[in-house]
């Protein structure tokens, strides 16, 4: 089993078509809407996690991209600025998947692509402007 | 034996001088003893990362041809107002200062983006900014409006001048309201979600000499990457409140005015600084030697984080309206814990003030040391202590009287 952190940009056509229940019953894929942004008539945009076999996983983005759906991995829209992190540890108290976190002996921050859900909340918390997330 | 500034710089002069930072220096003493660090150690260095809004920056642009009183007028550093009740060509940059336009918190809670603190990053990184005036005109000083490009290296003079910095302990604050509040100290989740802190603890300057013994008029430091001078106690500086035995203070307490030449400042140690809802500051990077005269100041510089003490106050309701108390003393080394517990419940907690680059300033001043190249003054007066009589003030609003 595999898991991944997409973004799926829909056209404006597809965004009144059950796309998601596809990767469900079709490519037998776990998935779990981290957010979700759906305008009728214009377009969409979805986080989400998918969980299956490689195989499925490969299979099902490939369907989305047949469809028209872009595909982008999640790490691309999320950027932690490091040289304008100072290290302050603000964020850390509000990033409950842990993706920015602290090393307690040196105090350092790190942030963890993987972890991060795009769910914002750092970004009014950050003095600095050091983590930027495209929504 | 006790030591003179004057021995410590002849050590410095030789390479001899022994220097650690105020973090080394814990274990160092605990495993040969007060007496022997005592000789062995020369100096101890501080340092300190964090937000200070007290801070700002003057400068002298230089007269343009033909020339213009900016003073009486209105001058902008890329649209960001500065102060020119001064003479001609001199003028104020404050850190929180932000243009005119910015919406603050109409749009509640604002961004701030942008401010007095973000042009300072950019000039001391070199950048140009837009210099524009509008004045009256005299007839010393004819012109009535100017707008150019100008960055640091143009200017004759650029000093860094902040009335108040490097606190000497610092509020906890938490929020027991059930809305998120936004404040100086950062974005507070209700009912007690995060409780949000703000000082260097072991590292931090004044907290490594309580009764200032050793820091005054005159002292030489660290200074946002560069070199900068105590010019005197900082505003609201308040040195008789409740302390330790150890003499560390429990609350808010002394202050720092610290100066020093732009021009010599790095970005890395100045950062333009946008807390949410609330507005713009400088981080500012400050580290202060201390030199190791005898047994008693090299005790203070002993000070671990366990050992220091903060109020936790309420951001909803205590703080805004003035109410005095706490809701509890917690101590840095629970802060940097992660969480500490307030009313029988635990909160996880957040820092503003760099620990990690506090420490790199550290280095930094103890490497400047070992290397010659930074020597300790002799202050011309020590900052006033806690018998020099200091009562901080609140306001006491007197009502105007209407005149018909």
């Amino acid at each position: 089993m595999q898991k991944k952190r997409v973004v799926f940009n829909y056209p404006s056509h597809l965004v009144d078509q059950p796309v998601i229940s596809k990767l469900v019953k079709d490519y037998d894929l776990t998935v779990n809407i981290l957010r979700a942004r759906i305008t009728p008539k214009e377009e969409g945009r979805l986080v989400l996690e998918m969980e299956g076999k490689r195989a499925a996983l490969e299979a099902g983005l490939n369907y989305m991209k047949e469809i028209g759906v872009d595909v982008q991995s999640l790490a691309q829209d999320v950027k932690w600025y490091e040289d304008r992190c100072t290290h302050c540890t603000a964020c850390i108290s509000v990033c409950h998947p842990q993706a920015l976190d602290v090393n307690r002996k040196t105090m350092e921050v790190s942030f963890n692509r993987d972890k991060c859900i795009a769910c914002e909340l750092c970004i009014p918390v950050c003095p600095y402007q050091a983590m930027e997330i495209l929504f | 034996m006790a030591k003179t500034i004057e021995e410590i710089n002849e050590k410095i002069r030789r390479g001899k001088a022994v220097v650690l930072t105020a973090e080394e220096i814990i274990d160092y003493a605990a495993e040969k003893g007060v007496k022997k660090t005592a000789q062995d150690v020369d100096v101890v260095t501080t340092g300190t990362f964090g937000p200070m809004c007290s801070s700002g920056a003057y400068f002298n642009v230089g007269h343009s041809k033909p020339r213009i009183k900016l003073g009486g007028g209105k001058t902008y550093l890329n649209d960001v107002p500065v102060y020119t009740g001064l003479a001609a060509v001199d003028f104020f940059l404050g850190a929180t200062a932000m243009p005119e336009d910015d919406p603050r918190n109409k749009i509640y809670p604002g961004k701030f983006s942008y401010g007095g603190a973000h042009i300072i990053e950019e000039l001391v990184a070199g950048k140009d900014v837009r210099l524009t005036a509008t004045a009256y005109g005299t007839d010393c000083y004819p012109r009535k409006s100017l707008e150019t490009y100008i960055s640091l290296k143009d200017m004759n003079e650029a000093v860094l001048f902040n009335m108040r910095n490097a606190y000497q302990n610092y509020n906890v604050a938490v929020n027991l309201s059930d809305r998120m509040i936004y404040t100086y100290m950062g974005v507070i989740q209700p009912k007690l979600g995060n409780a949000n802190y703000c000082n260097a603890g072991q590292l931090s300057p004044l907290l490594n000499d309580p009764y200032y013994k050793t820091i005054g008029i005159g002292t030489r430091i660290f200074l946002g990457g560069g070199v900068g001078y105590v010019v005197g106690s900082g505003t609201q500086h308040n040195p008789d409140v409740k302390r330790t035995e150890k003499g560390v203070p429990k609350m808010t307490s002394g202050t720092l005015a610290v100066k020093g030449d732009l021009k010599m400042m790095s970005s890395k140690w100045l950062k333009g600084t946008s807390y949410t809802g609330y507005g713009v500051t400088l981080t500012v990077g400050i580290g202060v030697p201390i030199p190791i005269l005898n047994e008693e100041i090299l005790q203070y510089t002993m000070i671990r984080d366990e050992e220091i003490w903060a109020q936790v106050i309420d951001y909803s309701d205590a703080y805004p309206q003035f109410i005095p108390g706490s809701l509890g003393e917690v101590n840095y080394k629970q802060l940097k814990s992660g969480k500490i517990t307030v009313q029988d419940r635990e909160v996880p907690t957040a820092g503003l003030s760099s620990y990690l680059k506090a420490g790199e300033i550290a280095r930094i001043l103890k490497e400047w040391i070992e290397t010659g190249k930074f020597f300790l003054t002799q202050p011309v007066e020590l900052l006033p202590s806690v018998d020099s009589g200091i009562a901080f003030k609140s306001l006491k609003e007197r009502p105007i009287k209407k005149r018909h």
